[in-house]
């Protein structure tokens, strides 16, 4: 009956003294989790969009995106310093290193150095530490970042190299060569951008995309083998990291697939109408910057809803919108300026798309009343 | 039942701890303390009014033998758990962080009892009498809220009670004791589940709900649960399955309404640890005197599962796991998710104590807390359906008034939303914090 712990004679115990006991509130145990380790989950995932760029377009891919994340890293230290903020702490916890990857991988792939230089200040300063850093930034930082170079510096950001593989696929556009000697070429996108204007609305005439939109050109397309920036073009590689980042919980599924779900019924329906305003839901989806944008910067954490509904509410948003600047927009892309008014909108996505708490009527009007 | 097809049962959203800690002490038996040299039982060990002392210094008190008599309807009698003197009246650091009182007895080593009440038939004995029964042994909740059992099984009549469910989730990392409990004494639990369903007058309706990791537990109830009319629900490891809103949730698919009670949901609750207690006091005609305690953790050289006489001091219990292997960084009483944290050894057990767990020091660390990313683990997290992240920042801006909005009032506390973030905030914290200052402002006005 009478036992103390077996085999330990009284004399081996030994007793807490209780000196260093801390006293805090509960809970005791906290999970492996860290907002750090989350950003090199992120950076994983975009190692394969970024593998498949530096492929495609060579050596000067890595090198853009070497120098947009040292320029990002290094402007989110420097605002750090200025501002009196712990500058090891904040570089540590990856968030401006994963800015500086989607912003690069979001540029052309030959861009000269200044171009990093000038988005990695547009997107850590202007884009994030502004509203007060990590967390509190209402825009994707990237996106920011993406747009105001693409307002300020639109030949740059519209000079699209050739690919591996993409001798003679489309000729006719090889357009000049750059003193680098690079071959350059028009992304599909911007292509159909043109043709239109070229050929006159036929609302009913299919022959204007039969050049840009066969099945083998899709193909092509389909695993990166178009003009593009440097993260967008391979949609296998943007897949992979899909999963990757679903599987992980980093982001919620709903974005990527509302987003691109969306994009292909309006085109889809537009498409089956009026054959000759859009090219088909299938040629949408994989060009431009369609895929990248709805798996790794629809999706950012801090920048879109919270609750389910609110992903779908906000991926369908950034469908709508992607879809009519396509289609009827002037520029030929229209994803960062969707994602960007998106973010704008996911405070009052957020209220609306509140959830019910548990025990509480599903309609407000109880709520009012007590 | 619930509307789901799905065979384990469970409530939406809440976590999975990594570290659960349960084999430090799961495959440890119930083993009895021996005799020690002084106990200091706490006074207050029931929610609601302390009971008041009813024996004076110098008295010889036998084991059971009543020492402080309920003050009121909501309260409980405390009886003395070993044969010997009452020393006094001192003042002992309490579960809670604030000194208690706590009467000192030293034992005789005589082992005299108190003749143990009559036992009762319970299947064809009087509901009334085997309530009053159970407000006679000084039983209390087990499972760590400590309401006086008598007042939760006397629903007022106006509140129609159809369903009785005993909590075997222990949904807690570490705790082991319900789980050896229901193993080692099955009998027990079912006949005290059987006793409070008649009492509350539910024939069909009880439940004993089990988190799926005590699988074996869940087989030893199942042999004789058809016997009492009790039915094992097997839960899904889940935290927190062993709130009581949840775990109506989880079995029986209703909500409890906010601010409600689970009788709002026609539900009673009860941990298996009082159930033992309910069969002891109605069988055996003995009080609550002692309770399965978990002495766990990695720093403790012999985790295991004792039967602790209640006053017992905290070290005691530490000596009967063999002591230390390293001085611990955190005492807590309880579980890691909800238990309080100590800074003396010389804490009690009392009747809602379920586990003593030692925390090595590099885990006992108050982490510098970062930016909220809106990651969303606190909103999937969270058991109440809530949003820690706003109402944090809500409370972060001293807008209590917002967190009221945001529903702070509903949160349990079960820590769930600072466990799983990774910026390491302070939520249930701030939730705590703005709970409150929302009640001292009401209590103003």
């Amino acid at each position: 009956m009478d036992e103390t712990s077996k085999n330990i004679p009284e004399s081996d115990i030994k007793l807490p003294t209780g000196e260093k006991l801390v006293v805090s509130s509960s809970p005791h145990l906290s999970s492996p989790e860290r907002t750090s380790k989350i950003m090199g989950r992120v950076l994983i995932a975009l190692a394969f969009p970024a593998a498949a760029g530096i492929w495609y377009f060579g050596l000067r891919a890595a090198w853009v995106i070497l120098l947009t994340t040292v320029f990002c890293v290094a402007a989110e230290a420097v605002w750090c310093k200025l501002a009196g903020k712990p500058v090891k702490a904040t570089i540590l916890d990856g968030s401006a290193a994963v800015t500086g990857v989607i912003l690069a991988l979001n540029l052309p792939p030959h861009v000269p150095f200044y171009v990093p230089l000038i988005g990695a200040v547009l997107a850590i300063w202007i884009g994030k530490q502004i509203f007060g850093g990590l967390g509190h930034n209402p825009f994707n930082p990237a996106v920011v970042a993406r747009v105001g170079l693409l307002i300020a510096l639109p030949a740059i950001m519209t000079t699209w190299p050739a690919p591996r593989g993409m001798g003679g696929t489309y000729p006719e556009l090889k357009q000049f060569k750059t003193s680098v000697d690079a071959v350059t070429c028009a992304t599909p996108l911007s292509i159909v951008g043109t043709l239109p204007k070229i050929t006159g609305h036929d609302f009913y005439a299919e022959s204007n995309f039969r050049k840009i939109d066969s099945p083998e050109l899709i193909r092509k397309y389909f695993i990166g083998c178009k003009g593009g920036s440097i993260g967008e073009t391979c949609i296998p590689a943007i897949l992979l990291g899909a999963v990757l980042l679903v599987c992980f919980n980093l982001i919620n599924w709903r974005v990527p697939i509302c987003y691109a779900g969306t994009v292909a019924i309006i085109t889809g329906v537009v498409n089956y109408f009026c054959p000759g305003v859009t090219p088909s839901p299938l040629f949408h989806l994989v060009t431009g910057g369609l895929m990248f944008a709805a798996v790794f910067m629809a999706t950012d954490m801090v920048t879109c809803p919270i609750t389910g509904t609110g992903c779908v509410i906000f991926a369908v948003g950034c469908g709508v919108l992607t879809s009519v600047i396509r289609i009827w927009g002037n520029y030929p892309e229209g994803v960062s300026f969707s994602i960007l008014f998106m973010n704008a909108l996911v405070p009052l996505i957020d209220r609306v798309s509140a959830l019910r708490p548990f025990g509480h009527a599903p309609k407000k009007s109880g709520e009012a009343a007590k | 039942m619930n509307k789901s097809s799905r065979s384990v049962m469970t409530f939406k959203n809440g976590i999975h701890p990594v570290y659960h800690g349960k084999e430090l002490s799961e495959s440890a038996e119930i083993r009895t303390a021996p005799l020690l040299a002084r106990y200091t039982v706490p006074l207050a060990q029931n929610a609601g009014k302390p009971p008041e002392v009813a024996v004076n210094a110098g008295d010889h008190v036998k084991k059971y033998q009543l020492i402080a008599r309920a003050s009121g309807f909501v309260s409980a009698n405390l009886h003395s758990p070993v044969s010997g003197t009452i020393k006094g009246l001192i003042e002992v650091p309490g579960p809670m962080g604030v000194p208690a009182q706590a009467i000192e007895i030293i034992p005789d080593g005589l082992g005299e009892e108190e003749e143990p009440l009559p036992a009762m038939d319970w299947r064809t004995a009087d509901p009334k009498a085997l309530l009053e029964r159970i407000a006679q042994c000084g039983l209390v909740g087990m499972g760590g809220a400590s309401f006086p059992t008598h007042v939760k099984l006397s629903p007022p009549p106006d509140k129609k009670v159809d369903t009785l469910i005993l909590n075997g989730a222990e949904c807690e990392p570490f705790l082991t004791a319900d789980h050896r409990l229901m193993l080692e004494d099955p009998e027990s639990v079912l006949i005290g589940a059987a006793v409070m369903g008649r009492i509350l007058g539910i024939g069909d309706r009880v439940f004993i709900g089990v988190e799926m990791n005590k699988i074996d537990a869940i087989h030893r109830l199942n042999e004789k649960a058809e016997e009492y009319g009790v039915k094992i629900i097997p839960l899904k490891v889940q935290y927190p399955q062993g709130s009581e809103k949840q775990l109506i949730n989880a079995i029986t698919g209703r909500e409890v309404p906010a601010g409600g009670l689970p009788m709002d949901a026609r539900c009673v609750v009860q941990n298996t640890g009082t159930a033992a207690a309910v069969t002891d006091a109605v069988l055996r005609g003995r009080p609550l005197v002692e309770r399965v305690v978990t002495v766990t953790g990695s720093v403790v050289r012999t985790p295991g599962n004792w039967k602790l006489l209640i006053g017992t001091p905290v070290i005691e219990a530490v000596k009967l796991a063999g002591g230390v292997t390293e001085e611990p960084g955190k005492l807590i009483l309880g579980g890691p998710m909800m238990g309080f944290a100590q800074k003396s050894f010389d804490v009690p057990v009392s009747k809602n104590t379920s586990g003593i767990l030692l925390l090595p020091q590099d885990q006992a660390v108050n982490y510098r807390s970062g930016n909220c990313i809106r990651c969303g683990r606190c909103v999937q997290g969270c058991p109440m359906h809530l949003m820690p992240c706003a109402i944090a920042a809500a409370v972060e801006s001293y807008r209590f008034d917002l967190a009221k909005k945001l529903h702070v009032m509903d949160c349990l506390e079960c820590g769930a939303c600072a466990y799983v973030c990774p910026a390491k905030r302070p939520l249930v914290q701030h939730n705590r914090r703005a709970k409150a200052e929302i009640r001292r402002q009401t209590a103003k006005k």
